[in-house]
């Protein structure tokens, strides 16, 4: 991102997809996004991985994704539980969309560095 | 048991093709024409006129008729309706027999709904609004070669648009300052770039030494992001020869999506090179050059909606849509019916939407929408609550246009369609709350503040030529 000393400059830094362009979501904008996965009736989920191994498509499951839970408070609960289990592992959260057999909405809650 | 006597000479259609009380079998091909008939030709004359020379009716009968069941082969007009709001014309709605085509063939159904029948003397103007595929018919054609859920898991890519731009100057560039271009847009945060649909292979640029610094650019933007990335790689060729040698290369290259232009090109290339595709785990962008030429008329040629459905059954997983907002034309109601017929797996009649039948796709996979064309960042809300996630918005000029260049104008765009995307997900209605949430954003992107500042809410404000015709 520019800033005052580089302006007119775009310094290309490591990305992880969804809302990787912006700020990182605070616990409340989590919360928005978990209650956005779980009204449109998708499956919440969470995976995890080392940084070097980022770009590959499989990150280790976070238990199993959390069929018909919906208490956002459960979802958040448990993206705290995966940052202590794996304290340098990226987070990811995931909304699985049965429907469109695909997930809906995936991005990172945590980002390890 | 021979019923039937030949008695040569001309006969009114209507007496043949003319059938009010016919009832359309859920295998029959449904046709929407407009109809503007000569004066003195009845509108039931004409509509049969239309549905004879469609299928299987001459100007005259002739002795040969009699050596098969024409009742089980003709095309019938079935329904009459007014055109809303214009008395010169009428909506004709035809069935035909399925038997009347060559399965998983458009080419034939086009060759044969929209072939002589336009030149018919009988009719002024004649335009193909609707066409319904029965299922029967759906399930002998490819579809897309991978389709929407195949893509977005190949590339990574969940909960948002994708985001992608045509390179600039679209002729003229050396590969090398082409591929530079292209590197700066990815590493800036765009998903795809994209060959303009004039660059084929001409004299300042050849397409082999295009591939090759492309897909560098590709591979160490993909490298230095870790996101997925790829640029369309224009295929389109003289000939279906060196479309595929082309197609060879790109995928000997490592390149995820390739591209076509399906009108100029045609269906038999286009269906050729989709299947081409589903073998070779390529994502297939397509191109429209000249569907304004068929489809812009209000009264005469095909109405868009029916080249998207050929398209969806030809073969795609992307297909150009309009913007509704950008510098091309496109209304947004009409708009809405042709992306939902794109994406969707059942889409119900819809007048309002110019839907005029139930249109079954069983299981064929969907084609994404691609908006492109004079968009920036102040369109982004709009485009974001219009074409939702499934879908690529296209910034030529809205990225390479940015005061510091490519890659900070793609991050304007990047971060633009997040901040949408998040609010939208928040429950905010992110046309109306468009400035704040783009100024909010801004506050953490100088390249978005640089490129709103650029861009100061330019509209391209002029009316449709063709509108709806709604009651």
């Amino acid at each position: 991102m520019s800033t005052e000393y580089n302006l007119g400059d775009h310094e290309t830094v490591g990305r992880y997809e969804t809302f990787s362009y912006l700020p990182a979501l605070n616990r409340d904008e989590i919360l928005e996004q978990i209650l956005y996965i779980l009204g449109n009736g998708w499956n919440a989920s969470i995976e995890h991985e080392h940084p070097s191994r980022a770009f590959e498509y499989y990150w280790p499951m976070w238990k199993l994704p959390f069929f018909g839970e919906t208490d956002a408070g459960v979802i958040l609960a448990e993206i705290d539980a995966c940052r202590r289990a794996y304290p340098d592992h990226h987070v990811r959260l995931v909304g699985y969309d049965n429907y469109a057999q695909t997930k809906g909405h995936a991005f990172l809650v945590h980002r390890a560095f | 048991m021979a019923t039937k006597t030949y008695d040569a000479g001309v006969k009114d259609y209507a007496l043949t093709y003319w059938t009010p009380d016919y009832v359309p079998l859920d295998s029959d091909l449904l046709a929407c024409f407009k109809v503007t008939q000569q004066p003195g030709v009845s509108r039931e004359e004409a509509a049969a006129a239309v549905a004879a020379e469609s299928s299987t009716g001459t100007w005259t009968t002739v002795w040969s008729d009699l050596l098969t069941d024409l009742d089980y082969y003709k095309g019938r007009a079935y329904r009459i309706e007014d055109v809303p709001g214009d008395k010169e014309s009428f909506y004709a709605f035809v069935a035909y027999p399925l038997d009347l085509f060559e399965e998983g063939s458009i080419v034939n159904v086009l060759t044969s709904l929209v072939g002589n029948v336009f030149g018919f003397k009988a009719v002024r103007h004649l335009r193909l609004e609707d066409l319904r595929f029965p299922l029967h018919y759906v399930k002998t054609c490819g579809g897309p070669p991978n389709g929407i859920q195949v893509e977005r898991d190949r590339l990574d890519k969940y909960g948002r648009p994708f985001l992608g731009a045509t390179v600039k100057p679209k002729l003229g560039l050396s590969a090398k300052s082409y591929g530079r271009a292209v590197y700066e847009m990815l590493r800036g945060g765009l998903d795809f770039t994209k060959d303009d649909e004039n660059v084929n292979s001409q004299p300042f640029m050849r397409w082999q030494n295009r591939f090759e610094f492309v897909m560098e650019a590709v591979r160490k933007a993909q490298e230095e992001t870790g996101e997925r990335k790829g640029h369309y790689l224009n295929v389109t060729a003289p000939t279906c020869e060196e479309m595929f040698k082309r197609a060879e290369f790109a995928k000997a290259l490592g390149a995820p999506i390739i591209m076509h232009d399906f009108l100029t090109a045609g269906f038999s290339a286009n269906t050729s090179l989709a299947n081409w595709c589903r073998d070779n785990g390529m994502l297939l962008h397509i191109h429209r050059a000249m569907h304004a030429v068929i489809d812009r008329h209000p009264k005469h040629g095909i109405h868009f909606r029916v080249l998207a459905k050929c398209l969806r059954l030809s073969g795609g997983d992307h297909l150009h849509t309009g913007t509704v907002v950008g510098k091309l034309e496109g209304d947004r109601q009409s708009t809405l019916g042709f992306v939902d017929l794109l994406r969707e797996s059942f889409v119900p009649e819809d007048r309002a939407r110019g839907l005029f039948f139930d249109q079954d796709w069983g299981g064929m996979p969907g084609v994404m929408a691609v908006a492109s064309g004079g968009i920036h960042v102040w369109h982004i809300p709009a485009l974001v609550t219009i074409f939702g996630d499934d879908s690529v918005l296209q910034f030529g000029g809205g990225t390479q246009g940015h005061p510091w260049g490519n890659a900070a104008g793609a991050a304007a765009n990047r971060v633009a369609t997040e901040a949408c995307v998040k609010a939208r997900n928040e429950g905010v209605e992110v046309e109306k709350a468009a400035r704040e949430i783009l100024t909010e954003a801004a506050r953490h992107s100088p390249e978005l503040a640089a490129a709103m500042e650029t861009w100061k809410e330019i509209k391209f404000e002029f009316d449709v030529v063709d509108k709806l015709d709604v009651a």
